[in-house]
């Protein structure tokens, strides 16, 4: 069994509107969330109030641009927006369309979003607001085939955050949820399929799925929870400082913290574990980790902390290596090198490395040119000495002039995939919410396998998941169908 | 000497699929012959004795609101009838009924036998012949006349123009219907003994796989099984619990006056396995053909041996097993639960552990059944194949089991032979409206590994497609395709009418709270009113129901229980069937999306190359069947879309 909740919404879906940040997600001031179809309005003007407190948004004439403020559910004051109409066909889109500039930075857009979601937009897919806009008539057939593009490299993209970036324990927390739903609809399917045999298991069975239905809720929820606060330490972009023991790593954490000053959060893990700040330099931000040394060890605690850097470097956009070039390039250089060597395989066009050639002030054993044979494949290779200082600041610059260039970015997707995830989370919990309706008003078992369904579908959509024949297998698998 | 005769549509083979098919395509007005290696296996049930039970007894009400036969020739030769699942929402219930085999065979042949426009020929089927083969084949003088059924297709396809019997006697004809179900190729096994024979002993087909190798057209190997027949006098059913049917029988067919069906039942019995059994079964599995590894072709896993139950489940310390008459005329049971390729002392050992069969003599052996037949990825969703226009295939042929779904693809296929004929569209179903929609779909598109059976998980909206409402779905496509009357197709539009009106009537009629309905409400044990409300609402109450709350409601009209039915189903299930339709209009808006079938894939940018080769392998018709494929992901629809939008109008 499978629903396309979402295919149907991907063509020109007259009663459709949907929504996302239209800008990148960068720390730079304004960001706007474009919310686009025939109830763009309507759904803007609940959560939008102008100066004196009032919902007049439909009263705005097109195309001017007005201050006021976004409102939660509770009535209280989220951000101070500005927030233009646009009215069909006059728009990007060709549709109704609401623009809400923030100036709130990543979280606040997001928070944003999510009121906009809740109160009835549906998260824009990949490309859409330009499909529409050709659909519509808008933009030509070059520009069109430039979202085509876009919508295949975000394909690409959103697999491998869905299966790498997502972070591996919200992931394996999807999957279980999905199990776990699963096994109740082929346990209900299968009584169903063969009375004769099992109906008499399904005995007292709402009671209990009842019970695993406010189990998974109050997960789910949590879920949702861990979520809005992920969202705050997901500013900036992923940088994980690597290197073999004693090579400078903490002197760079140092240095770039000391940089401005602006250390925002500072989670420590375990012991030697790794170590995530944020930091502000040239007025970008990145989440830096710095990472264990990686070496070969026996030591439990050890490997595990390497392990963790090895996961750093994975989900990082930017990685700084540091490498001493009084030492040379040593065996645990070479198996960084070779980590690395993956990491920028994987996805070239969205990963930086920068090579550190760190302890200039030190008799030298390696240079640029005998690393650069090494390591062909690091985008930036700078000589420094952290210690004295001299040549550190070409790293700001590097990190400057990669991001102005366009090579390292935040990735929006990120945090849109986030906003998509909640949403998903979301959906699944109403139709859990109800199953449970549908168990308390006495319904049949049939019933409740509708909604577990769409639950499932759902929470699909996390980990990109289909349904496909799912059910089927998992009724033949668990079940000892057939007479 | 070539001796030839002409037809329009050749049917090969005379099971399930190959009567509907046959019976549309005279029906339609077309000539027919229907081949059969034996005309005394018409309408053959070789494995279990029923027709219908959970989701099949849809496919039954589905193929009787098309105009087919199966659930009148049921309704003529069952024993015993029951709703499955009649606790549970509408969705689910089933009608599943118990035949007499023969009576079943025999009425259905008289049907056949009596069908104008029809033939039954004796004969095997050793080849098919495209246009150009049969011109090479024939002489000159008679190409002549044989070219009047049509040209070379456009685009140089093959298209067929007739069908060679074993006596070399060729039939020229439009189209033809493959419906060889477990015959072809086929070879029973039974231990370390194996027969080259189609089910029940019958003589195999062989020829037809050399045609088929010439068309282009893959075989592959599937298997089945079925359990012992046993003498039934030598049961002891003391040791079994009876199942008997319901007190209250429903006909399948919606022609079938109710009155007719109530006839005495026969009863069926459940006994079960027990650690005994399986001790039996564990000890000799290396002389299971299966476990030795002799079958090669894959077998169902909803329907397996009593040796994969017990090697899969070696959890459970019993099987179910019901013991089920064959027919009122003979004393053979079927052993429903126990199918088996063991060696005969084995099964006599296994069988005999289970209580109630102590003693039991069993006719015939449980055996494995290998066959050939084609992946449904070749056809088209009219069961036209893609590579040979004019030639369709259905039933177990194209890779499904059972005869409820055969019969249902025979339809079709017999109907879409005729369209083809014709030059009309061809009748496709969609998966929102019938489970023969999601049947042929699945087989069509969806990668299949075993032999295909339905089940109502598989059916997204199978809120919608209840077997109670099929010929409100269906009746209008029987009709505009010719098999169903002017009066049958205008009584569905007058139910269809009362239906609407009586729902409205009851979400607008309130109910007071007046002292004299509070009484009504206490007498049926339900809560009083605290304010008004409309009789819609009270019905939606566990305790009541459309017929409970009549004396509350002095307006109502006289409507049969057919209409009243439906009335109170819409209103009891409002909430869920109008969230079910929400989901059915997303679905359709893609389905509706069509892929012209001139598309070159290659000129589509920007798709991952899996999903290109999968669509050029599966060649889609509408993007909703195109997103089922799997390996096609959302983002390559979307890519798709944009491209179809591009080229609106533009030839392809």
């Amino acid at each position: 069994m499978k629903m396309y909740p979402e295919y149907g919404c991907t063509e020109e879906a007259p009663n459709d509107t949907i929504a996302a940040v239209a800008t990148a997600m960068s720390t730079a001031g304004i960001g706007i969330i474009r919310v686009s179809g025939p109830d763009a309005v309507r759904i803007c003007e609940g959560l939008y109030v102008n100066a004196k407190g009032l919902h007049d948004l439909a009263s705005h004439a097109p195309n001017t641009i007005t201050f006021g403020y976004i409102e939660d559910e509770t009535g209280n004051r989220v951000d101070e927006v500005m927030v233009s109409v646009f009215r069909a066909p006059h728009s990007y889109t060709t549709e109704d369309t609401v623009e809400i500039n923030s100036h709130g930075g990543i979280y606040l857009l997001e928070r944003i979003l999510d009121l906009v979601l809740r109160a009835g937009a549906r998260m824009a897919e990949p490309g859409e607001f330009t499909k529409r806009a050709f659909l519509g008539g808008r933009i030509d057939l070059s520009r069109a085939e430039a979202v085509m593009d876009l919508i295949a490299s975000q394909n690409e993209f959103a697999r491998r955050t869905a299966i790498g970036q997502l972070s591996g324990s919200i992931s394996e927390k999807v999957n279980e949820l999905r199990s776990l739903l699963l096994y109740e609809m082929a346990f209900i399917e299968s009584a169903l399929d063969d009375p004769d045999s099992y109906a008499g298991d399904l005995e007292g069975y709402p009671e209990r799925l009842d019970g695993v239905c406010e189990k998974t809720l109050t997960q789910m929820e949590d879920l949702l929870e861990i979520g809005e606060k992920g969202a705050v330490l997901k500013e900036g972009i992923r940088t994980a400082i690597i290197g073999r023991p004693n090579a400078g790593k903490s002197s760079l954490l140092n240095y770039l913290a000391g940089a401005d000053r602006a250390i925002v959060t500072e989670i420590a893990g375990t012991t030697r574990d790794t170590l995530q700040e944020s930091i502000r330099i040239r007025g970008i931000s990145l989440r830096v980790t710095d990472t264990a040394g990686i070496r070969d060890t026996q030591d439990q605690v050890e490997k595990i902390g390497i392990e963790r850097a090895k996961a750093a470097v994975s989900q990082s956009e930017l990685v700084l290596y540091l490498l001493d070039a009084s030492a040379g390039i040593t065996q645990e250089d070479q198996s960084i090198i070779s980590l690395l060597h993956q990491w920028k395989e994987e996805a070239p066009a969205v990963r930086k490395c920068i090579l550190l050639l760190n302890k200039s002030d030190l008799p030298p054993v390696t240079d640029s040119g005998q690393v650069h044979s090494f390591f062909p494949e690091a985008d930036a290779f700078l000589t420094c000495s952290l210690r004295t200082g001299e040549g550190a600041d070409l790293l700001g610059d590097r990190i400057e002039k990669m991001y102005r260039m366009g090579e390292l970015s935040h990735q929006s997707d990120v945090l849109l995939t986030n906003a998509r995830h909640r949403e998903a989370v979301r959906e699944a919990c109403e139709s859990l919410q109800l199953v449970r309706q549908s168990i308390r008003a006495g319904m049949s078992e049939d019933f409740f396998a509708i909604d577990l369904m769409n639950a499932y579908a759902s929470l699909g959509k996390i980990t990109g998941d289909a349904v496909g024949d799912d059910l089927v297998e998992e009724i033949f698998s668990k079940f000892c169908m057939g007479k | 000497m070539l001796y030839t005769i002409d037809t329009d549509i050749c049917v090969i083979g005379a099971g399930h699929a190959g009567c509907e098919a046959a019976l549309a395509g005279s029906r339609l007005g077309y000539r027919t012959v229907l081949f059969t290696m034996n005309v005394d296996s018409i309408a053959m049930m070789p494995c279990n004795p029923h027709i219908g039970g959970s989701s099949k007894g849809h496919l039954v009400r589905e193929i009787d609101a098309l105009g087919g036969e199966m659930g009148k020739n049921i309704d003529k030769t069952f024993i015993q009838s029951k709703m499955l699942n009649i606790s549970k929402g509408p969705a689910v219930h089933s009608l599943r009924t118990q035949a007499d085999k023969a009576e079943y065979s025999r009425s259905m042949r008289q049907v056949l036998e009596n069908q104008e426009n029809l033939t039954i020929r004796q004969a095997e089927v050793t080849d098919i012949l495209t246009q150009q083969e049969l011109q090479e084949y024939l002489r000159t003088d008679l190409c002549s006349e044989a070219s009047q059924n049509g040209n070379d297709s456009p685009g140089g396809k093959p298209r067929v123009a007739a069908v060679r019997i074993h006596t070399g006697t060729i039939y020229t004809c439009r189209a033809v219907i493959i419906c060889t179900g477990t015959y072809l190729n086929a070879r029973c096994l039974v231990g370390e003994s194996i027969t080259e024979t189609g089910p029940g002993g019958m003589q195999r087909s062989t020829w037809l796989k050399n045609a088929m190798d010439r068309l282009g057209i893959p075989l592959r190997r599937f298997k089945t099984g079925t359990p012992a027949r046993m003498d039934g006098r030598t049961l002891d059913y003391s040791k079994m619990k009876i199942q008997p049917g319901d007190p209250v029988v429903v006909p399948f067919s919606f022609s079938t006056d109710p009155a007719d069906v109530q006839i005495e039942q026969v009863p069926c019995w459940l006994t079960y396995t027990n650690e005994e059994t399986h001790a039996v079964i564990r000890q000799n599995l290396d002389r299971s053909p299966i476990y030795a590894g002799i079958i090669e072709g894959t077998g169902p896993r909803y329907c397996p041996s009593i040796e994969d139950k017990v090697v899969k489940f070696s959890d459970k310390s019993r099987h179910h097993v019901f013991i089920e008459p064959e027919g009122r005329s003979t004393n053979e049971v079927y052993v429903d639960g126990m199918s088996s390729s063991m060696p005969d002392d084995v099964q006599q050992q296994m069988y005999r552990t289970v209580p109630g069969l102590e003693n039991c003599v069993i006719v015939k052996n449980a055996y494995a059944i290998e066959y050939d037949c084609i992946n449904a990825n070749q056809l088209k969703l009219s069961l036209e194949t893609k590579t040979v226009d004019g030639l369709f295939c259905a039933g177990q042929f194209n890779g499904s089991s059972g005869y409820e779904e055969a019969a249902a693809q025979g339809l079709i296929a017999g109907i879409n032979a005729v369209n083809m004929i014709r030059g009309r569209e061809p009748l496709v179903l969609k998966r929102s409206e019938a489970y023969i929609g999601v049947l042929i779909d699945d087989l069509v598109t969806k990668d299949n590994r075993e032999p295909y059976r339905m089940m109502t998980s598989r059916a997204e909206y199978r809120l919608l497609l209840r077997q109670d409402n099929a010929d409100l779905r269906l009746r209008k496509y029987g009709y505009e395709e010719g098999i169903i009357t002017q009066n049958q197709y205008e009584y569905v539009c007058f139910k269809e009418r009362k239906i609407r009106e009586e729902t409205e009537r009851l979400k607008k009629s309130r109910i007071g709270a007046a002292a004299s309905n509070q009484e009504i409400l206490a007498s049926l044990g339900s809560a009083p009113l605290k304010t008004a409300c409309s009789l819609a609402e009270l019905i939606c109450r566990p305790e009541l129901s459309y017929e409970k709350t009549a004396a509350l409601d002095p307006d109502r009209p006289a409507l049969s229980k057919d209409i009243t039915d439906q009335v109170e189903i819409n209103i009891r299930y409002e909430g869920y069937i109008d969230r079910q339709k929400k989901q059915v209009q997303q679905f359709e808006k893609l389905e509706h999306k069509k892929i012209p079938a001139s598309i070159n894939y290659d000129d589509v940018g920007s798709l991952r190359n899996e999903a290109r080769q999968k669509l050029k392998e599966f060649l889609p018709s509408s993007i909703g069947q195109a997103s089922r494929i799997s390996g096609v992901t959302p983002a390559d629809i979307s890519v798709l879309l944009i491209y179809l939008e591009k080229n609106r109008g533009r030839k392809m």
